[in-house]
């Protein structure tokens, strides 16, 4: 009965119905608003349901992609509408469809204006962030990829902060730049190969120097997004200016397609390169880890903190990635996955301080825990899973990339222990800043406690990050199969490579 | 002789005369409104004609004239547009008390002309089909002569279209030199066997006087100010209808005329190309005003369309040939703004004018949006589709630098259409627009926006048909 039903095209375009009928609907006054956000609510619940439908029907020991369809697009150009996920993509896919109803419950109270498009830019974004993880053929990624720009946009620009316009025009600017010389080399491999399925093209061997020419077109792409030291500097200012549920997308899953990328098409697809430039890359995120860690340590807007922490623990899941290890790798995505949930949850908790106080200066607050003690302990799970406390997931995914890496490149595995020790600093002092002391000012005193939706908000999530940080073995299950392929093309190439220079020496 | 497949242009013709006849003989007060009804009419049944008359394809008049798939297709979106562009300007002529009934017929006779040159195969019937599409055009820039710009605009387009016209007639005359003869597959031959110098000087000058018509980088001076200075609607005309049949004849001369010498015109284009692209993606950032904005940004996207016929493959044409389909929707749609911007009864043209319309006119704006985003080329947008198209057939051709620098001009394109998205969605809204809202219009622009939002599910149709057409040039 299952295979019959397109499950995966039903989940991807699911909430453009619900936008669609937002749209056409509900008029931007108090009841509009009303109903915009409760059709967007379950519009994504329904989605996140048929998604777990996906995930409890996934086998994991299949080594192939799964729930396959395909659709001829342009027959003439071998183009087709081709879905599908295998273990690296359906993580993500969960994580995109369980953070949309999170957001959108977060912002009944915070967004005033223009409701109805707000709900329906969001179901859009759904729609295109599916669509990303679940893409078979490179070009209909390309377009859900890119797409996800416009209501990024739209959120940052509508329902931003002050400096609102120039964050959203800066993120725009900066990420097409980095995707249309990824739609040039897409185009390049699309001539060169033939085909646009995915699957098809990591069949082919480029010429060394076109590997690393087209390896660099994609690195352009996917490190802005991530974000990679020194192209980060978008982030900052995207995340600060964004509404709460916009900083909770964009750290939870529009920076993922970044490390997807890496994972998807950068390393199967130009395997040479990517061992080639696997040290310049290790580089970058060390200095990545190190620097933003240092550079969130003396900020005073919590929002710009978080956002430069997430740099730093982004730099980890390149490093996972680029060490070609069975456990950095399994770590780089699982780094992504908890980071997608912490991250999330701190930019959540956040907009729980900033919708009473309006500010997001750390020097305004104090002595916050003990005015919202439920807020506080919520806080404090959040900031020891970004620390990565052991028994949250936070711990799990960098162990991982750290084993992953002391096997190949134990230097670099020192370096990012530093940052770690940063991290702690900084989360630890934040905490203190803002939850401890003593409560004198006017303001904190006559704040508000948790309601129960932002309790209801909280408990999902914060049972993820315990669950995954005690029992990783399902999601570690769901990605071995689809990580050992990529190894196996790697170690192939490390050992070709290796083969030749051994072959150049004797000559 | 058989004038079957010429039907629709005699049909053409004979409604111009008694147009102008009906113009001169109804009364004053509905004079306009009747022959442009009239025009639209015989603009719908000559369509229909064309359709039925180029079913199959073949030649006239000594091969002077040619009826096949191309002709067919460029005619088709060419009346299409017309008839587009007089619905939109319609009511805005209305409101602002134009009365020159001359103006649909005029717009008849030019598009006459253009009908005629997307099917000349010969230097002759280009050159006189081009005449008749220009001519009328020089008078319509300037049609409110009592406004100095637009009597600047036409007088500026005029003589600029003339010199225009003179390159293009001297490079005819060079070629004709060198081969002996005005048809295209005489040309052909003889460009095979001997790409002679004076052929050589005879098609850099006909180029020229085609990207004059095109508005191409360095041949584009007149752009910005004709359309500053003529009327909205015949603005809207100009961005719309005249580059599709230039596009076309350009396509017939480099791809029928010239077929054996792809090298020797492939640097041109490709010159003509990176200047337009470029140039119009930067000087478009100063301008605040809509209309000459309008202008830079058709120019580099004919920097973009051309960049289909720069790669000499024939599914680059097809990409151009999608391309200006989705140009025209585009466009279309951005003119229905343009067109219903007023405050205190004034047209307004200043992209600060739109301040906030997100909020009193949110499908208005909400259509803008999708259509400066599609222009911009972010997918799943019509205008991605056809960048898409034009690039791929640059990197098959081994043009890939060519591609880069576009694809990195369209992100400087970005900036300005994001501009305008800020200054309605995200400014504050002190400023008080009044919004002409018409049924027409709005139906127009709803369906321009359906398409600007869901092209991706037509493209399949329309690569197949382009690529049956441009196998047949």
């Amino acid at each position: 009965m299952l295979s019959n039903i397109p499950i995966l095209s039903s989940i991807t375009f699911l909430p453009l119905f619900g936008a669609l009928i937002i749209l056409l609907t509900c008029s931007d006054d108090e009841q509009g608003g009303k109903n915009s956000k409760f059709v967007a609510l379950w519009t994504s619940l329904i989605t996140f349901i048929l998604s777990l439908f996906v995930l409890f029907n996934f086998d994991n020991d299949l080594n192939n992609f799964q729930f396959i369809e395909k659709a001829s697009w342009i027959p003439l150009s071998n183009v087709s509408y081709h879905m599908g996920v295998d273990g690296i993509s359906l993580p993500f896919v969960i994580l995109s469809t369980f953070l949309i109803p999170v957001c959108i419950l977060a912002s009944f109270q915070s967004i005033k204006k223009q409701v109805p498009l707000f709900m329906s830019l969001f179901l859009i974004l759904e729609v295109l962030m599916v669509g990303t993880f679940c893409a078979m053929d490179i070009l209909v990624f390309y377009i859900f990829f890119e797409a996800v720009l416009i209501p990024m946009f739209l959120i940052i620009g509508i329902w931003g902060g002050v400096r609102r316009v120039y964050s959203a025009f800066k993120f725009f600017l900066y990420t097409l730049l980095g995707s249309v010389l990824m739609l040039i080399a897409i185009f390049y491999i699309f001539s060169k190969t033939g085909t646009t399925e995915i699957n098809e093209i990591a069949k082919f061997s480029f010429p060394y120097d076109i590997q690393i020419l087209l390896f660099l077109a994609f690195f352009a792409s996917f490190s802005v997004k991530l974000p990679m030291w020194p192209v980060h500097t978008w982030l900052p200012d995207a995340h600060v200016e964004a509404p709460t549920s916009g900083s909770v997308i964009l750290a939870g899953v529009l920076l993922k397609m970044g490390g997807y990328g890496f994972l998807r098409f950068s390393i199967p697809m130009f395997p040479d390169a990517s061992i080639f430039f696997a040290p310049f890359i290790f580089v970058l995120s060390v200095i990545a880890i190190i620097y933003t860690s240092l550079v969130a340590l003396v900020q005073n807007d919590m929002k710009k903190m978080i956002a430069y922490s997430s740099v730093a623990h982004m730099g980890f899941v390149t490093i996972g990635a680029f060490s070609f290890t069975n456990e950095g790798l399994a770590g780089s995505v699982y780094q992504m996955v908890s980071h997608g949930l912490i991250s999330g949850a701190l930019f959540l908790c956040v907009g729980i301080v900033y919708d009473r106080l309006h500010t997001r200066e750390i020097n305004a607050y104090g002595g916050v825990a003990d005015i919202m003690p439920n807020f506080a302990v919520f806080f404090m799970f959040m900031m020891l899973a970004s620390v990565g406390l052991p028994g949250t997931s936070g711990f799990v995914g960098e162990l991982l990339v750290l084993v992953g890496i002391w096997k190949t490149y134990p230097i670099v595995a020192i370096f990012c222990a530093t940052g770690l020790i940063l991290g702690a600093i900084y989360m630890l002092w934040l905490y203190r800043r803002v939850m401890f002391g003593k409560a004198i000012k006017e303001e904190i005193v006559s704040l508000e406690k948790l309601s129960k939706r932002e309790i209801i908000i909280f408990v999902p999530i914060t049972l993820l990050i315990f669950i995954f940080g005690i029992y990783a073995t399902p999601l570690l299950d769901i990605t071995q199969l689809s990580i050992n392929n990529i190894i196996d093309i790697t170690e192939f190439h490390q050992n070709k490579n290796t083969v030749s220079q051994i072959a150049t020496l004797k000559d | 002789m058989n004038l079957y497949g010429i039907s629709g242009e005699i049909f053409l013709a004979i409604s111009g005369m008694i147009a102008l006849l009906i113009s001169v003989f109804s009364s004053k007060d509905s004079s306009l409104k009747i022959t442009t009804r009239f025009c639209n009419l015989s603009l719908l049944i000559s369509l229909i004609l064309i359709v039925l008359s180029h079913k199959n394809s073949g030649y006239l008049f000594n091969e002077m004239y040619v009826y096949d798939g191309l002709s067919l297709y460029s005619k088709i979106l060419i009346i299409l547009g017309t008839i587009l562009t007089l619905l939109i300007g319609n009511k805005p002529q209305k409101i602002d008390g134009f009365n020159h009934p001359e103006y649909p017929v005029l717009i008849l006779f030019s598009v006459l002309g253009m009908v005629l040159m997307t099917s000349s195969k010969n230097l002759i019937s280009l050159y006189m089909a081009l005449e008749l599409q220009s001519l009328p055009l020089y008078v319509i820039a300037a049609i409110n002569r009592d406004n100095l710009k637009s009597s600047e605009a036409g007088l500026k387009y005029f003589i600029l279209g003339a010199l225009s016209s003179g390159l293009l007639l001297f490079g005819m005359s060079l070629v004709y030199g060198a081969v002996g003869d005005t048809s295209f597959s005489s040309i052909s031959e003889v460009s095979s066997q001997n790409m002679s110098s004076i052929l050589l000087v005879g098609l850099v000058f006909i180029l020229s006087g085609l990207a004059f018509k095109i508005s191409l980088v360095p041949f584009h001076m007149w752009t910005p100010d004709v359309y500053e200075g003529a009327p909205t609607p015949v603005t809207a005309f100009f961005a719309i209808v005249p580059k599709i049949a230039a596009i076309t004849i350009l396509v017939r001369v480099t791809f029928s005329a010239f077929d054996n010498a792809v090298t020797s015109w492939q640097q041109i284009i490709i010159l003509l190309s990176l200047l337009s692209m470029i140039l119009g993606s930067f000087a478009a950032i100063m301008q605040t005003n809509l209309k000459r904005l309008m202008a830079y940004s058709s120019i580099a996207h004919m920097g973009y369309a051309l960049v289909g016929v720069a790669s000499g493959l024939l599914e680059g044409v097809s990409g151009v040939l999608i391309y200006m389909v989705i140009y025209i929707i585009m466009n279309v749609g951005a003119f229905i703004i343009i067109l219903s911007m007023r405050r205190d009864n004034q047209i307004v043209e200043e992209i600060y004018d739109l301040k906030g319309i997100s909020k009193t006119h949110p499908f208005l704006a909400f259509g803008f949006v999708s259509i400066l985003f599609s222009m911009a080329g972010i997918p799943p947008l019509a205008g991605f589709f056809g960048k898409w198209l034009v690039f791929y057939s640059a990197v098959n051709a081994n043009l890939v630098f060519l591609a880069i620098i576009g694809v990195l001009t369209s992100v400087v394109g970005a900036f300005y259409y994001l501009r305008i998205i800020k200054i309605m969605y995200f400014d504050e809204n002190d400023v008080n627009l009044d919004v002409v809202e018409n049924k027409s219009s709005m139906a127009i622009l709803g369906l321009m926006l359906f398409l600007t939002l869901s092209f991706g599910i037509f493209l399949n149709w329309f690569v197949e048909t382009t690529m049956g057409i441009v196998s047949l040039i």
